[in-house]
């Protein structure tokens, strides 16, 4: 392996597997359960997804959800105000702990 | 083909409706060709599948189908003819505007009546093309509706604010025609991404119109049906819970109503597997439905319930057979010698595009099957 990250790892998921398969069970078992249809719509979870991974900035996640949204009936612009609500939240967060900043500056400067 | 004034009109009008692109026959495009097509199919490398082979036949008798049979003839389905106001980039039937020659003539049409009445077959449906640019169209719809059977019209929607065809929201509502619309999106970008500019806007007035005469809103006498094909190279979504989002979503923005949604997959093949070969997405498109086999849907498949009649005349087991000239596989194929009973017992015939109805949910002209 000469880089960190290879596409056919996302279909070869299930591998994991390989090293403790109960917990793999459990928690395929659960990621199924997660994204079946329930007060959110596939569509719904499918954008949720799509846009937490941007945010954890996995490349894997990203193959798999835009074409999953697509699947679940999502189009560009939608998935695309997705990304922007994650990449608003992420920034928002940064400029949030800036109010921590203010207090200590106001705190320690006369 | 000699024009009536009603289709001199048509041809006036037909720059008025969206384009997105031209038909493979107009450009002599070598794709036009079955043979090419399957070349094409047939050379791209496979995996997936219950045997891995890429074989249809060999994935169906694994599955416990080592003959794909029919079941009972439910629907005919009748094609009108290849002539369309529209061109849009994933049309099987490669139809256009330019496809004047190849429409059913009268005695044809009189032809499939008379197997009609030897069928059984409780529901019509009328695809094309535009089936409404049809001559007989009106007097195919009449003769159905006076023997008491179920009428689907496949429609495109623009056919209806396009002059002559501007009366059949309510022709149909007399009749109690079902209406079954294409319509890929219930927003724009990927309505006139597949079915060219402007099909957006024009979809929702004709779909207005609809409403207007009545379609749409739970009365079965004015049944109106969404059809949708995913605007690429994936799978169509849960039939139920899209279904449930479009509602909203027309209601919401545009005060619009229907009574159902069908979810179709794209099969691979004329125009939809030109945009693939040209965006070097047939292998990936082929896998994706390999991998999405699901054996649940094989009883369901049309094939099992239809008889697929061409603007010639000439039976198949699907639309999308027909347009790959694959005949039935029987002794006398012109509907005039139609039999039920050798209808019965033929075996239908299958190829790698087959897998386009098996992947994920299934996929036939009634939506999904599993």
């Amino acid at each position: 392996m000469d880089h960190y990250y290879d596409r056919s790892h996302l279909s070869r998921f299930g591998e994991i597997a390989e090293g403790n398969k109960e917990l793999a069970d459990a928690f395929f078992n659960y990621y199924n359960k997660v994204f079946e249809e329930g007060a959110l719509t596939v569509r719904e979870k499918a954008l949720i997804a799509l846009a937490v991974a941007n945010v954890v900035q996995c490349p894997y996640c990203i193959d798999a959800y835009t074409t999953a949204c697509l699947e679940a009936g999502s189009d560009l612009e939608q998935m695309t105000e997705a990304v922007h609500v994650a990449t608003a939240i992420r920034g928002g967060a940064s400029l949030m702990h800036g109010v921590q900043m203010l207090d200590q500056v106001k705190q320690l400067t006369m | 083909m000699d024009f009536s004034s009603k289709e001199m009109i048509f041809l006036d009008t037909l720059t008025e409706s969206p384009q997105a692109t031209s038909s493979l026959s107009h450009r002599v495009a070598p794709l036009v060709h079955p043979e090419e097509q399957f070349k094409v199919l047939n050379s791209a490398g496979i995996t997936g599948g219950p045997t891995n082979s890429g074989r249809f036949e060999l994935d169906l008798a694994s599955c416990g189908w080592p003959r794909l049979k029919p079941e009972r003839l439910e629907i005919m389905q009748i094609n009108l003819g290849k002539l369309c106001n529209m061109t849009c980039r994933h049309c099987h039937v490669d139809a256009g505007p330019d496809r004047i020659e190849e429409n059913m003539d009268r005695e044809t049409v009189n032809a499939c009546l008379d197997a009609l009445d030897r069928s059984g077959a409780q529901t019509v449906d009328l695809t094309g093309g535009a089936p409404e640019l049809n001559r007989n169209f009106e007097y195919l719809v009449e003769e159905c509706v006076q023997r008491g059977l179920r009428v689907l019209d496949r429609c495109n929607l623009t056919i209806l604010l396009t002059r002559p065809y501007e009366h059949l929201p309510e022709w149909f509502a007399e009749r109690g025609i079902e209406v079954v619309c294409s319509l890929p999106h219930y927003r724009k970008i990927g309505t006139d991404a597949q079915r060219g500019d402007g099909a957006y806007q024009k979809s929702i007035q004709a779909l207005h119109r609809l409403n207007q005469a009545g379609y749409g809103k739970g009365d079965l006498q004015r049944k109106l049906v969404l059809v949708t094909n995913p605007v690429g190279a994936f799978l169509s979504g849960n039939q139920v819970s899209l279904e449930a989002e479009w509602k909203v979503a027309l209601a919401r923005n545009h005060g619009i109503y229907f009574d159902q949604l069908l979810t179709l997959n794209n099969l691979p093949m004329s125009r939809y597997l030109e945009w693939l070969v040209d965006t070097n997405q047939v292998e990936l498109y082929l896998n994706r439905l390999l991998q999405a086999f699901n054996p649940s849907t094989i009883a369901g498949l049309m094939c099992r319930n239809t008889l697929s009649i061409s603007w010639d005349g000439y039976l198949y087991d699907c639309d999308f057979n027909q347009q790959l000239k694959m005949r039935m596989d029987v002794a006398r194929t012109h509907v005039r010698d139609f039999d039920l009973a050798t209808w019965r017992e033929h075996s239908i015939r299958t190829a790698r595009h087959c897998y386009g109805c098996t992947a994920g949910d299934g996929s036939s002209c009634g939506g999904a099957i599993a």
